[in-house]
């Protein structure tokens, strides 16, 4: 069986025997910088903005419901299940659908929606990053699939960066499926180095902080 | 034993357009990094490096117990690690699953370990249609070539040979806006998201504690390629682990910078098996193959087992003077470069390209560059002893040893040194007191003649050490 055949070779490669007790492990290099929220937000922001994304304060549901409005511009929109989209009252929204649990249906929705409306468990503010678990509330394809992803935040999730992110989730599989980080639109450098967006995912981004 | 591909080289050296092409693309690169690491943000880029070879030798020192600790946790959650020796085996198990699912269409994002096993090729020749997504790896598979480089598979395709290729291959229009050629590709690989069955990706790290799968990319089609199909399959050689999800936090940080000057690439994706229950998309299967082909022979070398630290950032390709000139494709295997210079020799036995552990001008740039601090320059000397040690056993490298027998035989002599000292600058013509091509007509033979091909000779002194050390003491 070719598994043990493998493990026996990269045994007699090292010397060691099946179940040798492991050596001292190296501590993680974790180390997690004080930052205030707000501080981590402005951050946030200069880092995103830095990649071409847009990002937008709403100081109230109604403010951040107008924003994403306005974002849309008329644009078809497929949003996510979070609760937080409900209760902003974008699923209400012209032109924006919503509530869907059937793969193949999403994936349909998707490919011809606009914008794709989103939430996200985390964002770290030092790389203007937003996280993403997949899970009933949130599908993979709809900040994948339509050429703009709209992300609607709430402050509390600000992270200092990744090393904060992996204190609070040192298992990320523990949670979900898939999580995916997702820094600035989609993009390529593949022909003669030259920056271009939107090559398979979104080439526009949007963050609205709550 | 292959010899080393002089005219293939020469052909690329006298490429104007490709040396151009070669030159600006790794110059931005190296421009990109040097911009990421002057920032702030990676002050601390020194003990990450550290830190990354930390975890790195700990981890291959300690590799079986973190395969077992991986293929644990991947099948806890729902995954199957499927453990491949050779080419064939990684390519027949996906060739047995395509059959029983019906599936035809795969879609592929980039994974230097399926180029090494020749993995399209092999799928192809069974009748299944194989779609690379990453648009460097669609505009090579178009042209039917190797990748050019780690990270740029394309690098050395200007925008008129994209719009050709295009033209020829795809029926469009000819068109030669970089954006524009982006959307033929974005449009056509996007049909093929939709109808695939099958998504093959590669791994840039695998998680032992997590029992998962981390790819980092810019474009999204990996992402497409591991949440599109019904049925997931990783492809990654086993030096790929490390063993916590929160080492992470160090690897994600050197990764990106040496590769492209990012703090983060645009999507890292941490995948760690089927979806689960509740959740709305996903794979309904998830394999990860994982590859030896070649790596527990790497493994047995205390020495040189480091080079299994790569973590395929490109940089020390960017950073070579030789690969600048000489490029990606002239390399006997897939992994070019300094590091494919150490890796290919230590795979297939040094005697199979015995030149190639001298390709380098052991400036030490790939050493310095190394996220994970490898000793590249380290590596190729030993290797060139190894080729040494080889030729000798075959009975070979003779000419070499005579001369470095010789050479010792006149170090030893002092008066016949002296002499032969005399003797050099009237056999050489001087170049009117510049550098010098030329040595007399009848040593244009052998190795000497390949030497200068490349090479110039500065003017002999006009007085030797010696003549300078007698006046001087003469004259106190």
């Amino acid at each position: 069986m070719s598994r043990d055949h493998v493990l026996h070779k990269v045994r007699t490669a090292l010397g060691r025997s099946a179940g040798q007790a492991l050596e001292p492990v190296p501590e993680a290099g974790i180390e997690i910088p004080e930052v205030f929220i707000e501080a981590r937000i402005d951050q946030f922001c200069e880092a995103f903005e830095a990649l071409n994304g847009k990002t937008y304060r709403a100081a109230s549901l109604a403010e951040a419901r107008a924003t994403v409005e306005s974002i849309l511009a008329g644009r078809t929109a497929i949003a996510s299940n979070a609760p937080l989209l409900t209760e902003i009252g974008i699923t209400t929204l012209p032109k924006v659908q919503s509530g869907l649990a059937d793969r193949l249906d999403l994936r349909e929705a998707c490919s011809t929606a606009g914008a794709g409306i989103t939430s996200a468990d985390y964002v770290l503010a030092d790389t203007g990053t937003l996280v993403m678990f997949s899970s009933t509330e949130e599908a993979r394809m709809i900040s994948l699939l339509p050429p703009a992803h709209i992300a609607v935040v709430r402050r509390e999730r600000f992270l200092t960066g990744l090393d904060e992110l992996l204190t609070r989730e040192p298992i990320p599989s523990n949670r979900s499926s898939s999580m995916v980080l997702i820094t600035g639109p989609s993009r390529t450098a593949d022909i003669e180095q030259i920056l271009v967006r939107g090559v398979h995912g979104p080439g526009e981004i949007h963050a609205v902080v709550l | 034993m292959n010899p080393l591909p002089a005219e293939k080289i020469n052909k690329t050296l006298s490429n104007s357009g490709l040396q151009l092409a070669i030159y600006e693309s790794t110059g931005r690169l190296m421009e990109k990094r040097r911009k990421a690491l002057a920032s702030p943000l990676a002050a601390d880029f020194e003990t990450w490096r550290e830190q990354a070879n930390r975890i790195k030798r700990h981890t291959i020192e300690n590799l079986d117990h973190y395969l077992e600790q991986l293929e644990q946790n991947l099948t806890r959650n729902g995954g199957k690690l499927v453990w491949a020796r050779d080419a064939t085996e990684a390519a027949d198990f996906i060739l047995n699953l395509a059959k029983e699912n019906n599936a035809f269409r795969i879609v592929k994002s980039k994974s230097m370990t399926t180029e090494e096993i020749d993995l399209n090729e092999r799928l192809e020749n069974h009748q299944l249609e194989v779609v690379e997504t990453d648009l460097g790896e669609y505009i090579i598979q178009l042209a039917r070539e190797r990748p050019y480089h780690i990270v740029a598979p394309a690098l050395h395709k200007t925008r008129y040979e994209v719009a050709d290729l295009f033209t020829e291959k795809l029926g469009v229009e000819r068109e030669v806006v970089i954006e524009k050629q982006t959307m033929i590709a974005r449009a056509r690989l996007r049909e093929k998201f939709l109808s695939a069955d099958i998504g093959i990706t590669g791994a840039n790290f695998l998680i032992a504690d997590s029992g998962a799968v981390v790819i980092v990319e810019n474009e999204g089609n990996a992402r497409l390629s591991s949440s599109a199909p019904r049925i997931q399959i990783a492809v990654a050689g086993m030096e790929k682990l490390i063993p916590r999800a929160q080492d992470l936090a160090t690897f994600l940080k050197v990764l990106g910078r040496s590769a492209t000057g990012q703090p983060l690439t645009v999507y890292t994706s941490f995948l760690s098996g089927p979806r689960r229950a509740g959740e709305i998309d996903g794979p309904e299967q998830f394999y990860l193959v994982l590859v030896d082909n070649g790596r527990t022979r790497v493994l047995a070398d205390r020495d040189k087992r480091q080079s299994l630290y790569c973590i395929r950032c490109g940089a020390c390709l960017n950073h070579c003077p030789v690969y600048r000139k000489i490029g990606g494709h002239n390399y006997p295997w897939v992994y070019s470069g300094p590091i494919g210079a150490i890796i290919s020799p230590q795979f297939h036995g040094v005697t199979e390209d015995p030149w190639l552990p001298y390709a380098s001008s052991l400036c030490g740039a790939c050493g310095e560059v190394c996220p994970v601090k490898i000793e590249i320059p380290k590596i190729l000397l030993a290797l060139r002893e190894d080729v040494t040690k080889a030729k000798k056993r075959e009975g070979g490298g003779g000419l070499e040893r005579l001369a470095f027998r010789a050479w010792a035989f006149l170090m030893r002599h002092p008066k016949l040194f002296e002499i032969a000292g005399m003797a050099a600058p009237a056999l050489i013509s001087d170049g009117g007191g510049r550098w010098i091509r030329s040595l007399p007509r009848p040593l244009h033979v052998g190795p000497i003649a390949r030497w200068l091909s490349q090479r110039d000779l500065p003017p002999p002194a006009e007085r030797s050490f010696r003549q300078l050390w007698r006046a001087r003491r003469r004259r106190s």
